[in-house]
């Protein structure tokens, strides 16, 4: 182990959204609302590392990545990325970091712009960050491109995003990435619009890059798709990470009663390995109104009369795997 | 006369574009009985949401249609419109993807649930009132929501009251358009077990179209794999899954990846041609991990590969010892 701060540390990071009242509501001093998207939540990502934020909608993934690269401000905790708090930089101040920590998007697109052939798309991010490459020619676009695994790259820097495939488009999107030679990706959904045949290849690119030093923060719904590709899985619910740990421990050793449920309800692709579905009633509240107590306990199938009163925490429930349930762990945990 | 609760017959459906003609269903058959679950799966633009909407009579007027359906042994598309009218929501009914678009979001939702009884007289005022409040519960919603506007409705809950809809007049055959797709998983597999229950409660024949081949292994009994229009195989999900007599469906279960499973997920390398042009040969050729000499020039029959099980590969007409030993499409 080094002692080297991790690439990415987020902590205790609050992201609220303010309701508007409406006219009425303010002339009538009606209470402010707001959205509690992100509550509270922590985690480390490293170079060479790819963490999977799991969870499903609203429960506050995309603002995690969001609030990451700074397009939403956080209201509370901090963001070290290499060890420097970057929670409180200006725009200017944040402009030479934006090269090192770049977002993927989900669909390929509308990402892309349709005007622009792949070696304009690939050269903006260049000249937005006045990168100078003149002496270099095409070679940092070429060179993006062959590691975003399009090649022989000279066959597609003349193409429009029409005449490539999804996959194709979401290749182009990570060249664009890469060509700043970023320290951390950050991919919401990377894969969830592309045909279930391309998938893996986009899939197989991002762990390459990852094995090459890259840290990155995969967004995801996809369980399988986390079990498969990541290092270690956090599972989110309701703006709070409810289980952190090694990918194959998360989906092997599920904690969290939340963790299980989600899982037992994924399908097999094997029509004859049939598991039994653990369904939770109804669906993920609002949250506007997050519960006292532990906020999975409405839905919570091993609920006690205390878990409407304590709010737990993440604690150790075993080798470098957290869960934040006051039922479960403590056995497993080794003095 | 076919005897199935269901049966498509050679289904082509072509549309009529500004630069040409896109062959976009091109020779569909398969058979349904009652109680039956099929999962029509494929990529996107494989012709599988297509095929449905033809069934349903539902294509937008630049689309032609040849090839019969058959309910209970009566062909619905022998006289276009003037036959299917009389079937469709009635016999025949459908659930849209996203139900977020299959309601009128300023229309209370018990009347777009009363609006297909209407049409076909099936019940009026008072029964249909209360129809509507027996469709909710069925569905496992109050019957007391029957007045809510679509937005009061959670995501999960939009989706129950369009099965809902598409029950209203009680049909034999339920098609669906990725009925889970905008959904959570968990929502999905509420859903999920709301239509298997429902199908088999009702007696219902379900086609159900998906991308999503883990949905399907785990809901539907059969399934049939779609490739640039056409069936490539189709038989019961287990042999789809355990015993592929089509490459691209060994493929496809490859490419996706299993929670539990540890094998390396493997993309299928190109892209489904283009069907706004003639196709040689087998249309899945070019991708193929097994095509041998016949398979760019000559298209591959559709032939009976067990009981119940078709595929439209030429590795099935080849004598075994001449593949040396390893089975129609090769061992997963």
């Amino acid at each position: 182990m080094s002692s080297q701060p991790p690439l990415l540390e987020v902590e205790n990071l609050v992201t609220h959204y303010r309701l508007g009242r409406g006219f009425l509501g303010t002339l009538t001093g009606k209470p402010e609302r707001s959205v509690h998207a992100l509550d509270g939540v922590s985690f480390t990502v490293s170079s060479g590392e790819l963490l999977a934020l799991v969870g499903e909608s609203g429960c506050g993934k995309t603002t995690t990545a969001q609030t990451i690269v700074r397009m939403i401000e956080p209201n509370g905790g901090r963001i070290l990325f290499k060890g420097k708090d970057i929670t409180r930089l200006s725009a200017g101040e944040m402009r030479p970091l934006r090269r090192e920590i770049q977002l993927v998007y989900q669909d390929p697109y509308e990402s892309l712009d349709p005007r622009f052939r792949v070696r304009d798309t690939i050269e903006e991010p260049l000249a937005i960050h006045g990168v100078d490459v003149a002496g270099d020619g095409l070679q940092p676009i070429l060179s993006a491109l062959e590691r975003a695994g399009l090649s022989p790259p000279e066959l597609y820097i003349d193409r429009y995003p029409h005449e490539l495939s999804g996959g194709q488009r979401q290749r182009v999107a990570i060249a664009a990435s890469l060509v700043l030679n970023p320290a951390l990706l950050v991919a919401d959904e990377p894969v969830s619009m592309l045909d279930v045949s391309v998938r893996a290849g986009i899939l197989d690119l991002l762990a390459g890059l990852r094995r090459s030093g890259l840290g990155i923060l995969m967004i995801t719904h996809d369980l399988s798709t986390a079990a498969h590709y990541a290092d270690r899985i956090a599972v989110m619910y309701l703006g709070r990470i409810v289980e952190l740990g090694p990918a194959a421990e998360v989906v092997r050793n599920p904690q969290h009663p939340y963790t299980r449920a989600l899982i037992s309800v994924v399908p097999s692709r094997d029509p004859l390995a049939r598991a039994r579905p653990q369904l939770l009633e109804g669906e993920t509240p609002n949250p506007t109104d997050i519960p006292p107590g532990c906020r999975f306990a409405p839905r919570c199938p091993m609920v006690e009369e205390r878990c409407k009163s304590i709010d737990p925490e993440l604690r150790p429930v075993g080798e470098a795997h957290e869960a934040a349930c006051i039922l479960v762990g403590t056995r497993s945990v080794s003095p | 006369m076919p005897e199935s609760t269901l049966q498509i017959e050679d289904l082509h459906v072509w549309f009529e574009l500004d630069g040409g003609e896109l062959h976009a269903v091109q020779g569909v058959s398969f058979a349904l009985e009652r109680g039956e679950r099929m999962g029509l799966v494929g990529e996107s633009g494989c012709g599988k949401t297509t095929t449905i909407l033809a069934m349903m009579g539902l294509l937008p007027a630049n689309a032609s249609v040849a090839g019969s359906v058959f309910l209970n042994g009566e062909d619905i598309l022998k006289d276009g419109e003037r036959s299917v009218a009389p079937h469709r929501w009635k016999d025949i009914a459908m659930v849209f993807q996203g139900a977020m678009n299959a309601f009128n979001p300023v229309k209370r939702v018990g009347d777009q649930i009363a609006e297909p009884m209407e049409l076909h007289g099936t019940a009026r005022g008072r029964a249909a009132k209360d129809r509507v409040g027996d469709l909710l519960e069925l569905v496992g919603i109050p019957g007391s929501r029957a007045d809510r506007f679509p937005h009061e409705f959670s995501g999960g809950m939009r989706q129950r009251a369009a099965i809902a809809m598409s029950l209203a007049c009680g049909p034999k055959v339920l098609l669906a358009d990725e009925p889970t797709t905008a959904l959570d998983v968990m929502v999905q597999a509420q859903i999920l077990e709301l239509l298997t229950g429902l199908t088999d409660e009702l007696g219902l024949a379900l086609v159900f179209v998906t991308h999503d081949l883990p949905v399907v292994a785990q809901t539907c009994g059969r399934a049939a794999v779609m490739y640039a229009g056409r069936i490539a195989e189709e038989g019961a999900t287990a042999d789809l899954y355990h015993d592929a007599r089509h490459p691209y469906t060994r493929l496809l279960f490859s490419a996706t990846p299993d929670l539990h499973g540890k094998e390396k997920i493997i993309s299928i390398p190109g892209a489904p041609p283009r069907l706004d042009r003639a196709i040689t040969g087998c249309p899945f050729q070019p991708r193929c991990d097994r095509a041998f000499a016949p398979c760019p020039t000559i298209a591959p029959r559709t032939v009976s590969v067990a009981e119940r099980h078709v595929a439209a590969c030429h590795l099935n007409e080849v004598p075994a010892e001449r593949l040396g030993g390893a089975g129609a499409t090769g061992a997963r």
